[in-house]
């Protein structure tokens, strides 16, 4: 069970300190399946990170399976069972999908099982064993190598980044598919940052995200109506020359 | 052979066994195991230190090895080996030096090694550069490089300068004919207080030649570094150079790529990029569960690889 209490992140910009995560509290179980959601800039990858220990945010408690993580570093997080997938994973020169997949895993991986977690993204393995992760991938290629990356960790809460972000409607298929066979077959707590209706549907509950705060969470069959149902109010300046 | 000189040779050459084919072992000076075959000649040379190569046309799948280890400390030498490749042959040529030096004596080698390729011929030449030994004496490796191509020949040269050399001039020169192909990747890694100067041309003096020049490198500690590829081209020719640096602690690292057509099909590129490792790679793999140091390891030896 992942639990954090008050929860903030503030950044130094030249117009003062900017408070991008407030006061957030979450509770999120074992082995449950929740989707994150809200519009762009809401906080959602700040609070994954800052789950992750990526960027310094503060709490009066953040708690793993009891172990309190508000003051490890990411090696130590990443070690206890928290695992990240980026929005935007970086490149590297010079380093195959097999050693980026190995290194996730901790150990050498054979082909075979490079494979199997290919496949389970929509990659052909043999297209990509030994392609460096470097400029020469597409976006939509990388994102489905790092998603891989999650799935060879294996870890006991994974946390993904839009995975659907820049991935085609044939692979996006495959990718649903693997992430309701991960909630179904494993035991792994599986947060995912999303906006697409079909992953959202396959949650047990869903976060909504806003202004750096939670809005509305809950069951996903209550919560996903009233998600529907609202709008986006637009641009101010426009709506008051209505 | 002694422990030392053993790990010397793997680590230049690969060798943990006497090689297959031709070789010349190169011990302090003096020869400690030479072997010529039907295809390969090797003789010493008469005017001055070094070997005459001499490889018949149409030698195909054949390796030479000529490795060479310095062990004591405060040994210099200037060596020149000549390279005569017949037409149409098809061979790997591994070169490599490593010094243990556990005196105070510098220890140098100067090898100066040229390379005649006939009509068609296709060689693949590797070359480590490696330096150990806990004295005090520096290790030094200047390595030049001269190779004359005849029409349709092919070269791809691999060289390699990972560990314990305290300072290396490189010099590589390159004369290519019509059809020719040149294939360059540099592989460095300098720390501590080293020093390492490359300079490169590649003249493209024919019709349809090509030359691809790769370097990578890593700086770390208070090393430095230069590099100055250059590529001419002197006919209708492609040539590609690409510099790559990551830089750490407080190297320094100089990179001039330049290009230069005489012709007005010459067909040139550049690129050259020196930087830190990004903070986003680091903490990638420290989400899998790396160490900030192993990340950066597994990062540079990737890039290095
Ligand atoms: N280091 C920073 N400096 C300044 N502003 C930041 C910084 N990090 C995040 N922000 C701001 O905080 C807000 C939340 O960013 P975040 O990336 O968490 O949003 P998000 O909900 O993931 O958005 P998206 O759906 O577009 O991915 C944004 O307005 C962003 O511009
Ligand atoms: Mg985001």
């Amino acid at each position: 069970m992942l639990s954090i209490r008050g929860l903030n992140y503030e950044v130094e910009t030249e117009h003062g300190t900017l408070g991008i995560l407030k006061n957030i509290d979450l509770d999120i179980e074992t082995g449950r399946f929740v989707v994150i959601t809200g519009p762009n800039g809401g906080g959602k990858t700040s609070l994954a990170k800052a789950i992750m220990g990526l960027v310094p945010a503060t709490a009066e408690s953040m708690t793993y399976n009891g172990t309190d993580i508000a003051g490890l570093d990411v090696t130590e997080r990443a070690k206890l069972g928290i695992s990240y997938g980026f929005q935007q994973p970086p490149r590297f020169k010079g380093m195959l999908v097999t050693d980026l997949l190995s290194i996730a895993a901790g150990r050498e991986l054979t082909d075979g099982e490079c494979c199997a977690f290919l496949t389970q993204v929509g990659l052909c393995t043999s297209d990509y064993q030994g392609r460096e992760i470097d400029a020469g991938l597409s976006g939509g290629e990388l994102k489905r190598i790092e998603i891989a990356s999650l799935l060879a960790r294996n870890a006991s809460l994974m946390i993904f980044d839009e995975p659907e972000a820049g991935i085609d409607l044939w692979s996006f298929a495959r990718l649903t598919e693997t992430f309701r066979e991960l909630h179904e077959n494993s035991e792994s707590t599986l947060i995912i940052i999303s906006h697409q209706e079909r992953i959202i549907r396959l949650s047990d509950e869903i976060i909504l995200i806003s202004g750096g705060e939670v809005t509305m969470s809950g069951p996903t069959e209550e919560i996903f109506p009233k998600i529907m149902n609202a709008t986006v109010p637009g641009c101010a300046f426009l709506e008051d020359r209505k | 052979m002694n422990e030392i000189e053993k790990n010397l040779l793997a680590q230049v050459a690969d060798l943990h066994e006497i090689p297959i084919g031709a070789y010349n072992i190169r011990r302090d000076g003096e020869a400690a195991g030479r072997n010529s075959t039907a295809n390969i000649e090797i003789t010493s040379k008469t005017d001055k230190p070094g070997i005459d190569i001499r490889i018949k046309p149409g030698t195909k799948n054949e390796s030479v090895h000529i490795p060479v280890i310095i062990t004591q400390s405060g040994y210099g030498e200037t060596v020149y080996n000549d390279f005569f490749v017949g037409k149409d042959a098809d061979v790997l040529i591994v070169a490599g030096c490593g010094i243990h030096n556990s005196g105070c004596d510098t220890s140098q080698h100067d090898g100066i090694h040229a390379f005649y390729l006939e009509e068609g011929a296709r060689v693949r030449y590797v070359e480590k550069h490696y330096g150990e030994g806990d004295g005090t004496g520096g290790r030094i490796m200047n390595p030049t490089t001269l190779i004359y191509m005849q029409k349709n020949s092919y070269i791809e040269l691999e060289t390699v300068q990972i560990r314990g050399v305290d300072s290396t001039l490189r010099i590589t020169h390159v004369e290519a004919d019509e059809g020719c192909e040149v294939v360059i990747t540099e592989r460095l890694m300098t720390h501590g207080k080293q020093i390492a100067d490359s300079e490169m041309e590649v003249d493209l003096n024919g019709a349809d030649s090509r030359a691809r020049i790769t370097s990578r490198s890593v700086a770390q500690d208070e090393s430095v570094q230069v590099f100055r590829p250059r590529v001419v081209g002197n006919a209708k020719c492609f040539g590609h150079v690409q510099c790559d640096t990551i830089i750490m602690g407080n190297a320094k690292v100089s990179s001039v790529p330049e290009i230069a057509a005489n012709n007005v099909e010459a067909q040139l590129v550049h690129e050259a990029a020196i930087g830190r490792i990004a903070g986003d790679q680091l903490l990638k793999l420290m989400t899998l569960g790396l160490s900030k140091e192993e990340a950066e390891e597994r990062i540079i030896s990737g890039f290095l690889k």
